[in-house]
């Protein structure tokens, strides 16, 4: 345990402790750009840099470990200067402005540059040929923003394991980016966002669709329908300086209808009927190998987040039948906004705009895959990620923080608990055992309050095992049977999973993936910067609400039994196999 | 994109591009398992195919299990690394702090027009590849060049031409002993 001190305070630290941990625990702040709590301490910017006496050169505190009797200075003239030219070279080489940069006012390096009163530019110089790549639908890349902090570049690589984005070239050429200067379309990536949601700058952003949603509410024409993720609720007030984990479902209902949406709907509502579809599915496909011995792919996979969907269709193609053929809960929800809904109120679904709000980048992708629209026309039109909600309703001068509580519309607004728990690592599995497990056995899950705790949290890999017992007649064949689950988030967690299971190492029958860490509470579009703390009180704040709910199984929601007898007749059935299912593409890696 | 092979003067036999994709396979297979595998693997396909074309790169990815980024990030991060094909002769053009200021920049400029390429490129003939070097130690004697081997001192932009008939030269006369040879037996 050394003690040492910085700027005459003095601190005691763990061994191993870096020098900018220890004056965060004396409570100084040191700037810093290329570090990022939970994801990298490489050095690579100086930004950090401290005197240390005795020391011959400025030392990066972020990769310095803290020594015992160490006198470290972070205000010295010597550190002071050192940080400013470092920012001050950086702005040099830096091509955008920030009053029209999608970060204005969420930038690192506009804060550095004031916090360090960095006022003039002193090193005017030739400036690196910006490359502007808007190839995807859900990111935009700015190279004459990028800052070469390769927090991206770890994001993809470890958290994701896509590995689509790397350093290119050397020196003053350097590009962060695919292979030999492609765009993002022409590589593996997944469009996950998670670039973007680590980017300290505007180098990766979410393609901005704020104007297309005016210009839909604007049209006289048009019936304009919002759905929110799970996720949003937990999230959203972040953008309005609230505090991470404040849940804020009313005040988001409300915000929505004054935007002027003509309904207010939730996609929590088709997380329900997803866990209806998809459950009877995994039910089916266990009858099929265990009671006719049929060869069906197992285990089945889930297919909510379009990130891992993409994923899978370049890295496992092979494993494809093994992914639930149901559509993620924003699809379900766009196929059946345009028919069932379209038709009650009377309406064509060419005369629809289905808005989206998910915490997701992936989302925009998702939404104009070719096959993603089964109504007639593109299912879901526009995609907004959490922080592009929060910038309308900025734009509109609404405040959020005061606003009252609103409730959402019905027959497509209703929701469980077990629809708010999709939102985080683990919740699908646990809203899906909630519905299988009553299903088959007519009595409740046996977990204390509902919750399947081995697979909450943030570790990457979970696992749990139920064994079936008193079984209804139709599911006898399930007495006895122990079902084995697993649950993975980030890609690179999945990826190893996935290996497990093709060495023969485990086995199991259900899994969940999700592709960002900790879920979609941690998703591409959230509010930056998201840490492990960040995602623990979001999670937090979805089993609050979860809790909170008189109904907390997806097969209580009377929306869904009514949807089931008025429209789709039974999960499974004919409408919903042409609304609710998909199929998926092989893609190649390389 | 591959071109396909044209018989190239440093090996033998003319390989085909199966051929040389079998050698590269057993390249990564020696290394496969091994830590930093990455850049003895890329110099081997180098010296198997002369440069590096797409298709190998893409193999080494999937092979040693590396994203296409990071091969692509390394070959581009290293200046002996080529992903075009090399002309039969190198040209390398000094551009270090003597030969510069001793007109090194207007040599260079000189060959790119005369040879119509940019730095990094080969002629379409694939006779000349164009490239710049820092220094070799031939100060005294600046600006200086390059050819394969051979270090020529003291260039003028107006002598350069006389510099690559020698080698055009001496390449025609080895082409016709060949012949000559071939058709006595
Ligand atoms: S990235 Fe930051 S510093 Fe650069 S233009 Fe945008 S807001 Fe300004
Ligand atoms: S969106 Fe995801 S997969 Fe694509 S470059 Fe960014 S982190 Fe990598
Ligand atoms: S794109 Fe953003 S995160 Fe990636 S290296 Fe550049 S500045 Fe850093
Ligand atoms: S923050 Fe320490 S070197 Fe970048
Ligand atoms: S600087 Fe050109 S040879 Fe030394």
């Amino acid at each position: 345990m050394p003690t040492l001190t910085i700027d005459n305070v003095t601190v005691e630290v763990p061994q191993g402790a870096t020098i900018l941990e220890a004056a965060k625990k004396a409570g100084i702040k040191i700037p810093t750009l290329c570090y990022l709590e939970d994801v990298q301490a490489i050095g690579a910017c100086r930004v950090c840099m401290v005197e240390i006496e005795g020391a011959r050169t400025l030392m990066a505190s972020c990769v310095t470990p803290a020594g015992e009797g160490m006198k470290v200075h972070t205000n010295s003239k010597k550190a002071r200067e050192g940080r400013r030219t470092v920012v001050e070279l950086l702005l040099s080489d830096h091509s955008g402005d920030c009053q029209t940069c999608d970060r204005n006012n969420d930038c690192e390096l506009q804060a550095l540059a004031h916090d360090l009163g960095i006022h003039d530019i002193t090193y005017p110089g030739e400036k690196s040929a910006p490359h502007m790549d808007a190839s995807t639908p859900a990111l935009i890349r700015d190279t004459g923003k990028c800052v070469l902090c390769r927090r991206c570049v770890t994001v993809c690589n470890e958290t994701q394991g896509v590995g689509g984005i790397f350093p290119q070239g050397r020196g003053f050429t350097t590009v962060v980016g695919p292979a030999f200067s492609q765009d993002l379309d022409d590589v593996v990536c997944v469009q996950c966002g998670q670039c973007a949601a680590v980017c300290p700058v505007g180098a990766i952003v979410e393609r901005d669709q704020i104007q297309d949603v005016w210009a839909a509410l604007d049209d006289p024409t048009k019936t304009v329908v919002v759905q929110t993720a799970p996720a949003i609720r937990a999230a959203l007030g972040e953008c309005f300086g609230l505090e991470p984990g404040t849940l804020v479902t009313g005040r988001m209902v409300t915000a929505l209808r004054r935007l002027g949406f003509h309904a207010v709907f939730d996609t929590n509502f088709t997380a329900d009927l997803t866990i209806m579809e998809e459950g009877t599915e995994l039910l089916t496909r266990l009858k099929k190998a265990l009671v006719d011995k049929e060869n069906v792919a197992l285990p089945m996979f889930t297919s909510c987040s379009p990130g891992w969907i993409k994923y899978i269709e370049y890295f496992y193609p092979d494993m494809l039948a093994n992914v639930s053929t149901c559509k993620s809960p924003q699809q379900m929800f766009g196929a059946l906004a345009k028919t069932y809904y379209a038709q009650k109120i009377g309406k064509k679904p060419e005369d629809m705009v289905v808005v989206s709000v998910m915490p997701c980048t992936a989302k925009k992708y998702e939404a104009q895959r070719p096959e993603m629209s089964d109504s007639g026309v593109q299912d879901v039109d526009i995609v907004l990620t959490t922080r592009e909600l929060g910038k309308m309703i900025q734009e509109a001068g609404i405040d959020f923080v005061n606003l009252p509580e609103g409730t959402q519309d019905s027959p497509m607004g209703m929701s469980t608990g077990a629809a708010d728990i999709f939102a985080n690592t683990g919740g699908v599995m646990e809203a899906a055992l909630r519905t299988a497990w009553e299903l088959v056995t007519g009595t409740e899950l046996p977990f204390e309050n509902l919750h399947v705790t081995p697979v909450e949290g943030l570790e990457g890999i979970k696992e749990a095992a139920v064994t079936f017992e008193g079984c209804q007649p139709e599911w006898s064949f399930l007495n006895g049977v122990t079902a084995k689950v697993a649950v993975a988030h980030g890609l690179s967690n999945a990826r190893k999973l996935i290996e497990k299971i093709r060495s023969g190492e485990a086995s199991y029958h259900f899994i969940e993936i999700m592709t960002c860490p900790g879920g979609c509470i941690g998703g591409g579009g959230q509010p930056r910067m998201t840490t492990n703390a960040i995602r623990m009180k979001r999670i937090e704040a979805i089993y609050k609400e979860d809790e909170g709910r008189k109904l907390r199984k997806s097969h209580e929601n009377p929306e869904i039994k009514q949807i089931y007898e008025e429209f789709l007749g039974h999960p499974l059935g004919e409408v919903s196999h042409k609304l609710l299912h998909t199929k998926y593409t092989p893609r190649l890696k390389a | 994109m591959v071109e396909k092979e044209q018989g190239c003067c440093c090996c033998e036999e003319e390989a085909s591009e199966e051929e040389l994709l079998a050698r590269l396979d057993g390249i990564i297979q020696e290394y496969k398992d091994k830590p930093g595998a990455l850049i003895p693997v890329l110099q081997q396909a180098q010296a198997v195919f002369g440069y590096l074309p797409d298709v190998a790169l893409r193999k080494i990815s999937l092979g040693l299990d590396k994203p296409y980024s990071e091969v692509a990030g390394v070959v581009g991060f290293y200046s002996f690394f080529s992903t075009h094909p090399r002309g039969k002769h190198m040209i390398r053009v000094c551009l270090g702090t003597a030969c510069y200021v001793r007109g090194g920049k207007q040599v260079l400029d000189e060959l790119k027009h005369r040879l119509s390429i940019d730095v990094g490129e080969t002629t379409p003939d694939r006779v000349f590849s164009l490239d710049v070097a820092r220094c070799f130690g031939a100060c005294g004697l600046a600006p200086a060049i390059m050819i394969d081997d051979n270090v020529h001192q003291r260039v003028k932009p107006a002598r350069l031409q006389q510099i690559l008939d020698q080698y055009i030269d001496e390449d025609q006369a080895r082409a016709d002993k060949k012949a000559e040879s071939k058709a006595k037996a």
